[in-house]
């Protein structure tokens, strides 16, 4: 298991590395640079500011002081937002972001599997062909159709909740997590219903009836931890849709997070902060998807203990 | 002997898209305290589903009592409400299954899964109920059962798994074990150990086995009656030696004849020709008739009763009717008829005492 876990960590700074080189390279293409919109500056302006951020050197130079810096935990600092250091930026938005995600998480995942339950435990009645319509709209329609009409009706209409903005504490963050919860909502559902169905037709739990269980403890003790192992790997990719979906929700809600800052960074081609903020979304990913690999051992004994699949 | 279930002309259907396949078609019989019943037949003749409609695991949605009762402690379980049912599975009635590779859930410790039925049924403590079940585990046989209770299913053998699932089924002590085809996924030298192990704890213990099989290897090793099922009915029923040394059905015989036996000389195995009934469209007669040689015009019209050949033996063929026309069964079970003082080949002098061969 520590072998396993290390070989994985290893992996993982190799990931990063390569996505930080990868990213770096693509961003060069990028049209503009950083200062084009310091349109007021004459030509030996220009060159004391290209000087300070350092975009003067030829790009292997820039390349390797940022790699050296990288390594430091330092991100370099905003060409928009001032004398503020990318580190800065992000420890500020990520809590409204993370607090979105893990909601939208918690909430996606356990509504989905109780409805993926429902389904498979009354196959082919109203509730599962109701879960599964459910399922279905969520899976087709895209978290900001979503996140419109809960602001619409919701906020707009009913007055329920905010429109937008992070300033009403948890009230704040009811509608933009509903909209992001739906995508992985209804992936569980789907996932849950169909593994369970099989599950319910294995010899065990025809065994766990056999020795006089309710349907209770058959869903709950015995089938639902055997239905959740090809959910768990899953995960994963639900937490990258969380991410990107949480770029445009955010911009939708006008919530002050780290993807609504993503956005704009690339609107002005602030280098170091798209840099930062890709870095820092990848970095997430594939902590989440190590996570969920750990967490498949502790669902399934069967791989815990032959320590990794292969 | 006392009775401790009957099951009276049961009827059960399934229903599919296909239609209603009469699964069981009038079954009937009778458990005693304390012996082995084997119920022996192909794949299809509804031995699995009559004692699954015993337990009441066959999904409720698709299958229907169509006729009779199975009583058991004075109450009809066709009519039971489910929650009467939980009461009795696993307490009363307990089952061992086919596939021990699969019978058992992979994610939780073996422990866990004796220990639920004690549980379930009985007001004890965990720590009790842990106790009883490591005591269960050592006497199916388990080694150092105090540290692998804690172990995963996958951590052991597909003869361990059985015994473990033995264990369950032993767990709260069941007046009725019903084990289908428990040795059938296991290869041989375990299907020996856990055939002794069974026997050993029907000794133990003291409970009613329903022993089903296609194996009649294992049915001369284990059984004390036999009852022949084909085509969702019982055609022939007796005690292990009647059913050996005297059948009387044409199927019998042909189940027996197509037994490897290193006694005899031939060098083709017998096959009985045909295929099973079609139960979506049962035949109208006896179902065996397409596929026998000694089949009467009458068997084709309607269905033969049981008639008695003697008090623990009855079998449903035209053949024992009294008018019937006299046939000579197949040269190997005339062989096995010599041997049975009962049977109208026996060879042997009075004092023999016949079937015991």
């Amino acid at each position: 298991m520590v072998k396993y876990i290390g070989k994985r960590l290893i992996y993982m700074f190799l990931t990063m590395f390569l996505i930080a080189t990868a990213t770096f390279f693509l961003m060069q293409t990028l049209p503009g640079s950083p200062i084009a919109s310091y349109n007021k500056l004459n030509e030996s302006q220009r060159a004391i500011v290209e000087k300070k951020y350092g975009i003067d050197k030829p790009k292997p130079v820039q390349y390797a002081i940022y790699m050296k810096n990288l390594a430091k935990g330092d991100l370099g600092t905003s060409f928009v937002f001032k004398g503020k250091s990318v580190n800065d930026l992000l420890v500020n938005r990520f809590k409204p972001s993370f607090i979105l995600g893990a909601q939208a998480m918690v909430f996606g995942t356990v509504v989905g599997i109780l409805l993926g339950m429902l389904a498979a435990l009354r196959q082919n009645t109203f509730w599962d062909y109701g879960s599964t319509f459910f399922a279905i709209l969520g899976i087709s329609i895209p978290s900001f159709v979503f996140a419109s009409l809960l602001q619409y009706w919701i906020a707009s209409e009913w007055h329920l909740l905010p429109v937008g903005l992070w300033n009403d504490g948890w009230k704040s963050s009811i509608l933009p997590s509903i909209a992001l919860a739906m995508g992985p909502l209804a992936l569980s559902a789907r996932f849950i219903r169909t593994e369970m169905i099989e599950v319910l037709n294995s010899d065990y739990i025809t065994l766990a009836k056999a020795k006089g269980a309710n349907g209770y403890e058959i869903a709950f003790k015995h089938a639902l931890r055997n239905a959740l192992i090809p959910l768990v790997t899953v995960l994963g990719p639900v937490a990258a849709g969380l991410i990107t979906g949480s770029l445009v929700v955010e911009q939708i809600f006008a919530i002050p997070g780290i993807g609504e800052q993503f956005v704009s960074s690339i609107m002005t081609n602030d280098h170091a902060t798209i840099m930062g903020t890709t870095l820092f979304f990848s970095a997430f990913l594939i902590v989440v998807i190590f996570i969920v690999d750990i967490l498949y051992g502790i669902i399934d004994p069967r791989i815990r203990l032959s320590g990794g699949k292969s | 002997m006392e009775k401790i279930l009957q099951v009276i002309d049961l009827e059960l259907s399934f229903h599919t898209f296909a239609g209603e396949v009469k699964a069981i078609r009038g079954v009937s019989f009778d458990l005693h305290k304390g012996e082995t019943l084997a119920i022996v037949g192909e794949s299809g003749s509804g031995k699995s589903v009559t004692t699954k409609s015993i337990m009441r695991l066959l999904p409720e949605t698709s299958s229907e009592f169509k006729n009779g009762e199975i009583l058991f402690d004075g109450k009809d379980l066709t009519s039971l409400p489910e929650s009467g049912m939980q009461k009795i599975r696993g307490k009363d009635i307990s089952m061992i299954f086919q596939d021990p590779m699969t019978s058992l859930n992979p994610t939780m410790p073996i422990g866990k899964q004796v220990m639920e039925p004690i549980l379930k049924h009985q007001k004890v403590s965990k720590a009790k109920a842990k106790e009883v079940a490591i005591e269960l585990l050592k006497m199916v046989g388990i080694p150092n059962a105090e540290v692998r209770y804690k172990m995963y299913p996958h951590q052991f053998s597909g003869g361990q798994r059985q015994r473990i699932v033995i264990a369950i089924a032993l767990a709260c002590n069941p007046k009725i074990l019903i084990a289908d085809e428990p040795t059938t996924a296991l290869d041989v030298t375990i299907q020996a150990q856990i055939l002794e192990l069974m026997k050993d704890i029907q000794k133990k213990v003291d409970t009613s086995i329903i022993f089903i099989t296609h194996d009649l290897g294992v049915v001369a090793n284990v059984a004390d009656r036999v009852a022949v099922m084909y085509g969702g009915r019982i055609v022939e029923v007796g005690t292990v030696d009647e059913i050996f040394y005297n059948p009387q059905h044409p199927y019998t015989w042909g189940l027996l004849s197509s037994m490897p036996s290193l006694d005899l000389e031939e060098e083709r195995l017998y096959a009985i020709p045909g295929t099973p009934p079609d139960l979506l469209n049962p035949p109208v007669g006896d179902a065996f008739a397409l596929r026998s040689e000694y089949a009467l015009k009458i068997d084709l019209e309607q269905a033969p009763p049981m008639f008695q050949v003697s008090d623990t033996h009855y079998a449903a063929t035209w053949l024992l009717h009294p008018n019937a026309p006299k046939v000579e069964p197949p040269a190997t079970i005339i062989e096995r008829m010599k041997t049975f003082r009962g049977s109208r080949y026996y060879e042997g002098t009075d004092g023999n005492l016949g079937g015991e061969a």
